[in-house]
């Protein structure tokens, strides 16, 4: 359910609208549903509307998290 | 041009009319203006109901044909135009021919825009001319308003398959490899990017290209060591690869990693929910291999311009229910099924 | 980052999956049910069912709003379709959902309707600013993700004064349909058969993890929201594999880059000033759950198609061999459907499972049917 990519805001239109680019894909989106969105947040889109900013600090805790919890099993693994 | 109609004379401001495919002055001159200057060649100017051509040499006749409806008609990187040369020599030299000839066939609206209609028949003109394979014959018909989507083309080709090649579908055997000779996805989405209400930018091309180039060096290097070739057009890879694994009798492996896919591409399909192996290429090939005769084709690919990114996608294995399966870059496995229904962009 | 490709990494992937081997019990089963079509076709798409060991068994639930729209609901869009002067804005997801007699908007379309695929709410308005000569419907689906965007074009066309705009509201909540899985009729007779919840991703950013609470207080089951990349499933199947392990269950979240206890204020109260559940709402599958399903509240009674336009949805039966409302509740794998790959395939699909490839079924036709006879062929 819900398809929803996260693209970077490159732009910010009038009317709560805005440019985002994802990859070179440039599409221009709603950002009504948030508040105070900035040039550089990247946003989860979903047709055509930015649900939610994601958090650059939250997304590299996860990653670290991912690799430390896959870490000591490997080695033991092997 | 013909000396009793020294000057056709056509305003390419205005819209093509019923009276242009009525068969009366105003066809001829539309012909005279439109077609015969962009298509020119000796075979085209000899006038008749049909052409007459020579066979240059001997081997086994190759003959294809296919109808064009692009929408839109002008895209990113080509148009239907262009489209429908490339198409068809593709469709002839993928059985290893030497393409030759092509007709072509144009189905125009009431009411579309003449220097719209010189602007297709220019490229088709230039796609031609640059693939040196000439347009021999050709037919126009116009439709009332609302009957047709603009333009619609269909082309046949001619092509001379060299003694002793034989390409085929049902030729793929367990063991053989499988190339693809670059990144896949770049024309459907180029297509879709201009589609009214999908509406992104991108900087992303249709690949639509005559390929005879590539097949000839790839035929020249390894001839008897190919078992077939496809392009993977509508569909995308998914089908043509599912096609071959139908016809064959046989199952096929292919590697995630190992397929081009262009960022943007990627970025696009995630944008809009499709998967990159179902979206249409028209300027690209897989070629089933022989395993001794892989690199040397893969080396050949690589050294021509429209096969620099080739590379070994997977291995034709046995299965009695003929699955395209995939490792996919995660490690897992997936089947690679055929498109289901048409390509529409998903939320869900 | 661009917080995609970070999420597919197949080194870590091996690393999660080797502690996920390495943690789950042999002894023990962790039925999951990941929630959202979302993850089953992440799950599908990244073959990640090949990563987790025998014990861990992933269980694709309803949340496919596709796959739970009820054949009425359908029949009555084409009906609205079909109407003399009147345009139905789709998303493309829903063209090729088979109703009742195998029709389908795509059929529908074929025989001369005005149908028209929208990517997003705001082309429905747009298409109504263009031709105000039509009445536009916007055939409107989804859960808590979609919703919002439904209503911000209802507000842009309230602002630009457009009167021939209309929803068809087919919104669904996601917290009933989870209860009904664990609290439904056949669920007490035969016994729960689902050990957490994988939660949903884009869901949780509009209603916060803090909707979830009561799988935890009321019926002792742990969830785990992720996200929709294949590391988020795998990490957030070890948090799951973890919390049973240690007799845990809390609401815990894995997608925590996008997610907040509390959600998106902002869409929240936007959808509540326009919308208001329904006292029951028939979800294909799950039968009619009560407060399940949102409509345009009376003051929007304007932008509603259902009462502008007289839909009746006469509730039309399933196909009677399908299983899609027992593969929904995860009662039943695809496979174990009689129709699975015999009339029911996504070329041509019987049940709504069958029709969206996050569809439990379609999923498992089209990625995953090798693995069904096919240890054997895998390894050869």
């Amino acid at each position: 359910m819900c398809l929803a990519i996260p693209a970077e805001v490159i732009e910010l239109l009038p009317d709560e609208m805005a440019r985002v680019s994802l990859d070179g894909i440039v599409k221009t989106i709603s950002v009504g549903l948030l508040d105070e969105v900035a040039v550089g947040d990247y946003v989860v889109v979903h047709v055509g509307h930015a649900l939610a900013r994601i958090d650059e600090a939250e997304a590299r805790r996860t990653l670290a998290l991912i690799a430390e919890m896959g870490q000591g099993t490997t080695e033991a693994a092997r | 041009m013909s000396p009793r109609d020294a000057k056709p004379r056509l305003d390419l401001s205005g819209r093509v009319e019923m009276t242009h495919g009525a068969g009366g002055r105003a066809m001829a001159q539309l012909i005279e203006a439109i077609f015969k200057p962009a298509l020119a060649n000796d075979f085209l100017a000899q006038g008749n109901d049909q052409a007459v051509m020579p066979l240059p040499g001997p081997g086994r006749l190759a003959m294809s044909t296919d109808g064009y409806v692009v929408s839109p008609l002008f895209f990113p990187g080509g148009d239907i135009g262009s489209l429908a040369i490339h198409g068809t020599i593709n469709d002839v030299a993928l059985s290893g021919a030497v393409p030759l000839y092509l007709s072509v066939s144009v189905i125009i609206e009431e009411g579309f825009p003449l220097a719209d209609l010189a602007r297709i028949a220019d490229s088709m003109g230039a796609a031609s001319r640059a693939a040196g394979v000439p347009v021999v014959t050709g037919d126009t018909k116009v439709v009332e308003r609302g009957k047709a989507d603009g333009v619609f083309i269909s082309t046949a080709g001619l092509g001379l398959v060299p003694p002793g090649l034989v390409l085929s579908g049902d030729r793929a055997r367990p063991g053989d490899r499988v190339i693809l000779s670059g990144s896949i996805g770049d024309h459907g989405i180029a297509i879709l990017s201009s589609r009214e209400n999908l509406e992104f930018e991108t900087a992303i091309l249709s690949d639509s290209a005559a390929l005879h180039g590539l097949i000839a060096a790839m035929v020249a290097a390894a001839g008897p060591h190919l078992r077939l070739m496809r392009d993977p057009t509508r569909g995308g890879l998914a089908a043509t690869l599912n096609e071959i694994a139908d016809q064959s009798g046989v199952g096929i492996v292919i590697e995630e990693a190992a397929i081009p896919v262009k960022p943007q591409v990627a970025a696009a399909c995630e944008l809009l929910g499709i998967d990159p192996l179902t979206v249409a290429n028209e300027g690209k090939l897989i070629a089933v291999v022989d395993p001794a005769g892989a690199e040397a084709v893969l080396a050949a690919m690589r050294a021509h311009p429209l096969g620099r990114e080739a590379a070994l996608i997977g291995t034709i294995g046995e299965d009695d229910q003929h699955f395209v399966q995939m490792r996919t870059a995660f490690g897992g496995g997936r089947i690679v099924d055929w498109l289901a229904g048409e390509q529409l962009p998903r939320i869900c | 980052m661009k917080h995609v490709e970070e999420y597919r990494d197949g080194a870590l992937a091996q690393g999660l999956a080797a502690a996920i081997r390495a943690e789950a019990d042999p002894a023990r089963s962790y039925r999951l049910m990941e929630f959202c079509g979302g993850h089953t076709h992440a799950i599908a798409r990244y073959g990640l069912e090949d990563l987790l060991p025998p014990p861990v068994r992933l269980i694709h639930g309803p949340g496919c709003p596709v796959c739970v729209l009820p054949v009425g609901r359908i029949d009555a869009a084409i009906r609205l379709a079909t109407r003399p002067g009147l345009t139905l804005c789709t998303y493309g997801d829903l063209m090729r959902v088979p109703g009742s007699h195998r029709d389908s908007l795509l059929k529908a379309k074929a025989a001369g309707a005005d149908i028209r695929m929208v990517y997003s709410t705001l082309d429905a308005v747009a298409i109504a600013a263009r031709e105000p000569e039509r009445e536009v419907v916007f055939f409107a689906i989804g859960f808590e993700t979609t919703t919002p965007p439904t209503a911000i074009a209802i507000r842009e066309a309230e602002q630009n004064g457009l009167t021939n705009f209309s929803v068809f509201c087919n919104h669904v909540l996601t917290p009933a349909a989870i209860r009904a899985i664990v609290t439904g009729p056949e669920a007490v007779r035969d016994g729960v058969a689902i050990d957490g919840f994988i939660g949903p991703a884009h869901v949780s950013t509009v209603i916060g993890s803090d909707a979830y609470r009561f799988c935890a207080t009321e019926f002792s089951k742990p969830v785990a929201i992720a996200g929709f990349e294949p590391l988020d499933v795998l990490q957030a199947v070890l948090m799951l594999v973890r919390q049973i392990n240690q007799g845990r269950h809390e609401i815990e979240t894995q997608y925590i880059r996008a997610v907040t206890p509390t959600g998106n204020r902002k869409a929240q109260a936007l959808v509540a000033t326009m919308f208001e559940p329904r006292p029951s709402f028939e979800w294909r599958g799950l039968g009619a759950l009560p407060d399940s399903g949102l409509r345009l509240r009376p003051a929007f009674a304007r932008f509603d198609a259902e009462t502008r336009f007289e839909v009746d949805t006469v509730p039309a039966p399933d196909h009677p061999g399908c299983a899609c409302g027992t593969i929904l509740r995860g009662a039943k794998r695809p496979e174990q459907c009689k129709l699975f790959g015999t009339i029911c395939t996504p070329d041509s699909p019987v049940g709504a499972c069958m029709v969206s490839s996050e569809g439990a079924c379609a999923a498992q036709w089209s990625y995953g049917r090798f693995r069904r006879p096919a240890a054997e062929r895998v390894s050869a």
